[in-house]
């Protein structure tokens, strides 16, 4: 390699300073007082307190959407990542004429993928209201398991691409059964890419805005409480919410990085 | 043949379709079936009084949201390409950084990107609203050094706009082109040096090229997305730059039109489908599906 360049490293931290700055205006005004009668978040600095802390599920409405985005993501990640994995092993295990239509579900795949989420959530809502269904947390259910379960079989597959199917021969001459193949040896092996895409699923109900605008009916979410607040003031314990959210997503990434690092090189 | 060779025959022929069945079913019962509802509902006609909504095959609903809506459209696709970008043009060199020279520190570094991920998009927006307003600490300072006039603004603006989306899609931008960087054999650039090639022409003939898949990707994961997007708008924007996603909104949530809501979502639908197809064949991809 030639010789390290000079500015790309300074370039390379002030991005990522200006990516981190709105974040660290959110954690140190979690800490700010209010001084006016209504307990909104203001950006005038008011002093330290940890007051929102101490009260953070003083806001009713906050606390519900926040227990049910949480709820709503572990449920959409689970079911997306099980139905997801099905999939990419049907379509990276049998050939197109063992498994006939496979090219139809790429492309549906990808029309998935390409859709922008105010259509789905629109013609989501459509189909509801048009099979008289009341929106609430299955709606929701379904519909973030829908514009999450393509990119798990995207992220499996990947991962199924690079695999061994020798192994999983092998554990078969030595007498196991198709499912104990699948538990022991098949299952570990692409554990990292189930993770993964189990993670991105999470993680695209937990911040879903758009989709969940249309089909949450009266039960509000998380981010459409928050998105609702800013009309008419927004509670302190909204960005507590969000300095715990955010605290907990950083930990378990930096224990996965720890982790993965210290996996021996295969 | 036995019952039971049968049975396992058949049993082994099925098992992808079984393993296929949730997935598929799914998206086509929640996804595939609503467009096509979303399209009956387009042509129908509904009673303002009853909401008893009749088929009329009444395509000039299309003509009448494109009407009132051309502007909206064209405002979001310049939105989203200038978002897009600018993202592309941040991404690139942070990215070239942390594949070529990120070493031990790689791991972090990606980390240090994805950091906005953990906080929600709907926040971040709103802070963004904070440090841009006229009393926010940005412009403040900017106009006690006389570095802008005392009635200078950013909020209500194109500008605000294009900035909240750049901000919030970055990630998704810097990812992708960070994947497909980290692929290149590194020995391909030592190659082109030894062949005295210059460091644009290592750049242009052999880096671009093979981060080709990476931006498209990256379009398509900022570019959709920002174009259909409403929460920056409506936070940092003002009322003279409505984005298409607002009347899609206002549509269906506050007029209770779902039938121009659903002509304006197909429409919004087939656009974006079109932008792909270009935006694949600008990028360079000569297969699409290659790419996803």
């Amino acid at each position: 390699m030639s010789r390290k360049p000079r500015f790309l490293p300074l370039y390379s931290w002030l991005l990522i300073g200006y990516l981190v700055l709105p974040i660290l205006v959110m954690v140190v005004y979690s800490f700010n007082d209010v001084v006016t009668g209504i307990p909104n978040v203001s950006f005038t600095w008011n002093g330290f307190t940890t007051r929102w802390y101490q009260h953070w599920s003083d806001v009713p409405g906050l606390t519900a959407s926040a227990w049910l985005s949480i709820r709503l993501a572990l449920a959409a990640s689970a079911a997306a990542t099980v139905a997801g994995t099905m999939l990419a092993l049907a379509l990276v295990r049998y050939s197109s004429r063992r498994f006939r239509g496979k090219a139809v579900i790429d492309y549906l795949m990808y029309l998935n993928i390409a859709a922008p989420e105010i259509v789905m959530g629109s013609s989501l809502l459509g189909l509801f209201v048009t099979m008289r269904i009341n929106r609430g947390f299955w709606t929701l259910f379904l519909t973030h398991v829908v514009f999450s379960v393509a990119y798990v079989v995207v992220t499996v597959r990947a991962r199924l691409t690079g695999f061994d199917v020798r192994l999983e021969e092998a554990a078969a001459d030595l007498g196991s059964q198709p499912l104990t193949t699948f538990r022991l040896v098949t299952l570990p092996l692409i554990l990292p890419g189930v993770a993964a895409g189990a993670l991105m699923a999470f993680a695209l109900s937990l911040d879903d805005f758009v989709a969940s605008d249309f089909v949450s009916g009266s039960i509000q979410p998380f981010p459409v409480w928050v998105y609702g607040a800013t009309r008419i003031g927004i509670p302190p314990q909204v960005f507590v919410f969000g300095t715990a959210i955010f605290s907990l997503g950083l930990i378990a990434a930096v224990v996965s990085v720890v982790l993965s690092r210290r996996q021996p090189a295969r | 043949m036995s019952r039971l060779a049968f049975a396992r025959r058949w049993g082994r022929g099925a098992t992808p379709y079984a393993l296929g069945a949730p997935a598929v079913v799914w998206l086509i019962a929640l996804f595939l079936i609503p467009l096509v509802v979303m399209l009956v509902k387009a042509l129908e006609t509904c009673s303002p009084i009853t909401q008893a909504c009749t088929m009329t095959w009444h395509w000039s609903e299309f003509s009448y949201v494109w009407h009132g809506s051309a502007q909206s459209i064209f405002t979001s696709l310049r939105f989203a390409a200038y978002a897009t970008i600018i993202d592309v043009l941040l991404s690139f060199p942070i990215a070239y950084w942390i594949a070529f020279y990120g070493g031990r520190r790689k791991n972090f570094f990606l980390l240090m990107l994805l950091v906005p991920f953990f906080v929600s998009f709907v926040i971040r927006t709103i802070i963004w609203q904070f440090l841009l307003s006229s009393s926010g600490i940005i412009l403040t300072v900017a106009r006690d050094l006389h570095l802008v006039g005392a009635d200078y603004h950013v909020l209500q603006t194109s500008g605000a706009v294009i900035a909240g989306l750049a901000y919030n899609y970055l990630p998704f931008t810097a990812l992708p082109i960070f994947v497909a960087l980290e692929r290149i054999d590194k020995n391909l650039l030592d190659a082109a040096r030894d062949l005295y090639s210059s460091k644009v022409e290592v750049f242009r003939r052999v880096i671009f090229p093979l981060a080709r898949p990476g931006v498209f990707a990256a379009f398509l994961l900022t570019f959709i997305p920002a174009f259909g997007d409403y929460v920056n708008q409506q936070v940092l924007g003002g009322i003279s730059n409505t984005m298409v996603g607002t009347v899609i909104q206002n549509y269906f949530l506050t007029f209770s039109n779902p039938t121009s809501g659903s002509a304006l979502s197909a429409i919004v639908m087939g656009i974006s489908l079109i932008a792909i197809v270009l935006g694949g064949i600008a990028i360079g991809a000569r297969n699409l599906g290659d790419y996803v």
